[in-house]
C-alpha cells in the first residue's frame, strides 16, 4: 500500500508540474504585462528597468525553474493590477470561496446521497418519481440561471435572503468566516444551493443507478434469507457497495465545486477567489491567472488522491499486500 | 418416522403479466423430515427454484403465492408477510445460494456477516455471537477459523465460500435448509466435499434440506427422497433409489436415461425429443404429452390423476410400473 501512495503522490506531482509550465507560459504568450503596468508616458528605461524587476528578461528555463521554485513557496509575485503579492490577496480572498465550497459540498453529498437512497428503495412511489422529475431540473438548468432565478424568487420578490455579498463577516486570524453571523449564514444559503444544486442532483441519480443494481446482487438476495432487517439490508449492506463507485465521481465532482464556483460568485458578486479570477481576466492580470490556475489543479489533484487513498478504507479488496488469513 | 418439518400443500405460485397469468409452480405438494434431504430436480424453468424461493418468502415481484399452504412445524407460513416472515428467515429456515462468489457481501468479513445473522436472531451478547461464529465456521471445516474470522471473503476458495454460506445459513440453528443449486458452480471435486458436509449437518443436526438441483447425481449421492418437477408441476416424487431405478413417470425414465454415466459404455446418450414447453404455452392436459412416447389421447385431454403405491406417487395415466390409481 505505501508504493501504492508513492507512485500515486509521484503522479500527482508529475501532472502539477505539466499545470506549471502552462500556467508559466501565460506569462510568456499572453501580451505584454509591462505595457499594461507602465501606461502612456513610459520611457524605453522603464520597461526595461521593470522587465529586470520582474525577471521577463531571463533565458525560458531559468525564469521556468524560477517561477516552480516561487509557487513551491506560494510566491505567485505581484499582481499586475493591484500591485500586490498575488499570495496576499489569494490568501484573503480563499476563505469565502472554500466556506461557499464546502457548504455546497456538504449539501450535494448529503441530500444526493440521502434521495438516492430514498429513490432507488422506493422505486416505484409517487414521492420518488416526483424527486426523479424534478432532479432533471437540476441537471438541465444552468448554474447562473438557477442563480437568477433563485435570486428572484427570494431576494426579490419574497426579500427573505440578501441577493448578492457574503453578509457580515468574522475576522478569526486572518480567517473571515461568514458561519458566525446570521447575515453570514443567510448569505450562505442561495449561492451554495445555486453551485450544489448540479452535484446533488449528479450524485443523487448516480446513488440510485448504484444501489438499484446493487440491490440486485446475490449478497443482498442472501442478506435477506438471513432475515437481517430492511435497515440493516438498505445501509449496512447495500449503501456501503453503493459507495464505492460513487466516490470517484463525488470527489471529481467536488473539486469541480471550487472550479466553477467562477459563475456563483460573479452572479453573487460572492467576493472569492473565482470572482478575482474573472476580474483578472478582465484585466490581464497574469500572476493572479497563473495561480488561481495551479490553486485549482493543486485542489483537483490533492482530492483524487483523497479519493484512490478513500478506496482502500472502504474496499478491503484492494488492500493487495493483506495475504489471505490474520486478524485486523 | 422423523418429525414432519416441511409440508407443502398444494403450492400454487402465479406471476401476473399483461398476456395473462403465469403459473410457475402448480399444485405441488411434498413433506420434508428431520433429518431427511428432499432433492428437488427439473430442468430450467421447471419451476423448482420457484418452489423454494415460495418457501422462504422470497418470490420477486410479481410472482406470488396464488394457493395452497405451507407448514413450517406448527405454523402456517405462506400468507406471512413483512416483520413475522423476516422473523422466521434465516431463524427457522436457512438458505444457501447458488454462486458463493457472489453471495457474500464483499465488503464485509465473513465474521461481521455471522455476527450480525446470530445477533439479529438469537438472545446472545456480542462476544458470544462472536464464539459462535467461530465454531459454525469449525463445523463446516474452515480450518483455522479463529484466525479466519476477520478475512473478508475474497481471501477464500470458492469451495471455502461455500462453506460459509453453509455456516452463515445454519448459524441461527434452522430447522429447514433450502440448498439452491448449492454445488452448481464449484469444482466436482469440491461439489463432492459440499454435498458430504450437507448430509453430514443434516443427520448430526435433524435439519430438514430441501436440495434444488438439476444435477441427477448431487441427487443420487445426496438425496433421500427426490421429487421430479416437469413445468411447474410434480411429475414424480418418491424414496431416491426406486426413483433412479425404476421410475414411474415417463419423464423421469427420460431423465434417466439422458443423464451419462461413467460406468456405462460409449453408447449414444438417449434425449427426449423436443424441449419443455414454455409457461405461456402449457399444453392441454398433462403437460409432457408432446414429448411422451406413450402417450394416449386421454393424457391429451384433462389433468393425470396421482397415484400412489407406498411410498412414492407419480401423476401420469401410465406409469411404467403398476402403482395404485387414485382419483384424479
Amino acid at each position: 500500500m505505501l508504493a501504492y501512495v508513492i507512485r500515486r503522490v509521484f503522479q500527482s506531482a508529475i501532472v502539477l508540474l505539466i499545470v506549471g509550465l502552462v500556467a508559466f507560459a501565460m506569462f510568456r504568450f499572453v501580451g505584454d504585462p509591462v505595457d499594461n503596468m507602465l501606461g502612456q508616458e513610459r520611457t524605453q528605461a522603464d520597461i526595461e528597468r521593470l522587465r529586470d524587476r520582474l525577471g521577463l528578461d531571463l533565458p525560458f528555463p531559468v525564469q521556468y525553474w524560477r517561477f516552480l521554485q516561487e509557487a513551491a513557496q506560494g510566491n505567485f509575485g505581484l499582481s499586475y493590477r493591484q500591485g500586490r503579492p498575488v499570495s496576499d490577496i489569494l490568501i484573503e480572498r480563499a476563505p469565502a470561496t472554500l466556506e461557499l465550497a464546502a457548504v455546497s459540498g456538504v449539501l450535494a453529498l448529503f441530500v444526493g446521497i440521502g434521495l438516492g437512497v430514498f429513490t432507488a428503495i422506493r422505486r416505484r412511489g409517487t414521492a420518488a418519481n416526483l424527486i426523479m422529475t424534478v432532479s432533471l431540473i437540476g441537471v438541465s438548468l444552468p448554474t447562473f440561471l438557477i442563480g437568477i432565478l433563485l435570486i428572484y424568487l427570494f431576494s426579490v420578490e419574497l426579500g427573505w435572503l440578501p441577493s448578492f455579498g457574503r453578509g457580515e463577516v468574522v475576522d478569526l486570524g486572518g480567517w473571515t468566516t461568514g458561519f458566525l453571523t446570521i447575515s453570514g449564514l443567510k448569505a450562505l444559503i442561495l449561492p451554495s444551493i445555486t453551485l450544489g444544486l448540479y452535484q446533488m442532483t449528479l450524485i443523487m441519480r448516480l446513488v440510485r443507478t448504484e444501489m438499484l443494481e446493487v440491490l440486485r446482487q446475490d449478497y443482498i438476495r442472501f442478506a435477506r434469507a438471513r432475515g437481517l432487517r430492511e435497515r440493516s439490508v438498505n445501509f449496512r449492506h447495500a449503501l456501503k457497495n453503493t459507495l464505492v463507485p460513487v466516490i470517484t465521481i463525488t470527489g471529481l465532482q467536488l473539486g469541480s465545486i471550487i472550479a466553477f464556483a467562477i459563475i456563483t460568485e460573479t452572479v453573487f458578486q460572492w467576493p472569492g477567489v473565482g470572482l478575482l479570477f474573472i476580474n483578472a481576466i478582465q484585466f490581464v492580470d497574469i500572476p493572479v491567472m497563473a495561480a488561481y490556475l495551479m490553486l485549482i489543479s493543486v485542489m483537483f489533484v490533492g482530492i483524487n488522491l483523497i479519493v484512490d487513498l478513500l478506496y482502500f478504507a472502504i474496499d478491503p479488496r484492494l488492500r493487495v499486500d493483506r495475504t489471505g488469513g490474520g486478524g485486523k | 418416522m422423523a418429525k414432519t418439518v416441511l409440508s407443502v400443500r398444494d403450492l400454487v405460485v402465479e406471476i401476473p403479466t399483461r398476456w395473462g397469468v403465469l403459473r410457475p409452480v402448480d399444485r405441488v405438494s411434498y413433506d420434508i423430515a428431520a433429518g431427511e434431504i428432499l432433492g428437488v430436480v427439473g430442468e430450467s424453468g421447471a419451476g423448482k427454484s420457484m418452489t423454494g424461493n415460495a418457501v422462504i418468502g422470497l418470490l420477486d415481484r410479481p410472482a406470488q403465492i396464488a394457493g395452497g399452504e405451507i407448514w413450517l412445524g406448527d405454523t402456517r407460513i405462506d400468507s406471512l408477510r413483512g416483520e413475522p416472515m423476516r422473523k422466521l428467515r434465516g431463524r427457522r429456515i436457512g438458505m444457501i445460494f447458488q454462486d458463493p462468489l457472489t453471495s457474500l457481501n464483499p465488503l464485509l468479513t465473513i465474521g461481521d456477516q455471522l455476527t450480525e445473522t446470530i445477533l439479529e436472531h438469537l438472545p446472545v451478547t456480542t462476544a458470544e455471537a462472536r464464539a459462535r461464529a467461530i465454531a459454525g465456521l469449525e463445523e463446516v471445516g474452515i480450518p483455522a477459523a479463529r484466525d479466519r474470522i476477520d478475512s473478508y471473503p475474497h481471501e477464500f476458495s470458492g469451495g471455502m465460500r461455500q462453506r460459509v454460506v453453509i455456516a452463515l445459513a445454519l448459524c441461527a440453528e434452522p430447522e429447514l435448509i433450502i440448498a439452491d443449486e448449492p454445488t452448481t458452480a464449484l469444482d466436482v471435486s469440491v461439489q463432492a466435499q459440499i454435498i458430504s458436509l450437507l448430509k453430514r449437518l443434516c443427520r448430526e443436526r435433524g435439519v430438514a434440506v430441501m436440495l434444488v438441483t438439476h444435477d441427477m447425481g448431487v441427487i443420487a449421492e445426496a438425496a433421500d427422497r427426490v421429487a421430479v418437477m416437469y413445468a411447474g408441476r410434480l411429475a414424480e416424487l418418491g424414496p431416491v433409489r426406486e426413483v433412479l431405478t425404476r421410475a414411474a413417470h415417463p419423464y423421469t425414465a427420460g431423465l434417466m436415461a439422458s443423464t451419462p454415466l461413467a460406468s456405462q459404455g460409449r453408447e449414444r446418450l438417449r434425449q427426449i425429443p423436443g424441449s419443455m414447453p414454455r409457461l405461456g404455452q402449457l399444453p392441454e392436459g398433462c403437460a409432457f404429452h408432446p414429448r411422451c412416447e406413450i402417450a394416449q389421447d386421454r393424457c391429451r385431454l384433462g389433468p393425470s390423476p396421482h397415484i400412489e403405491d407406498g411410498s412414492g406417487r407419480a401423476s401420469c395415466w401410465y406409469p411404467l410400473h403398476n402403482m395404485e390409481k387414485e382419483d384424479a
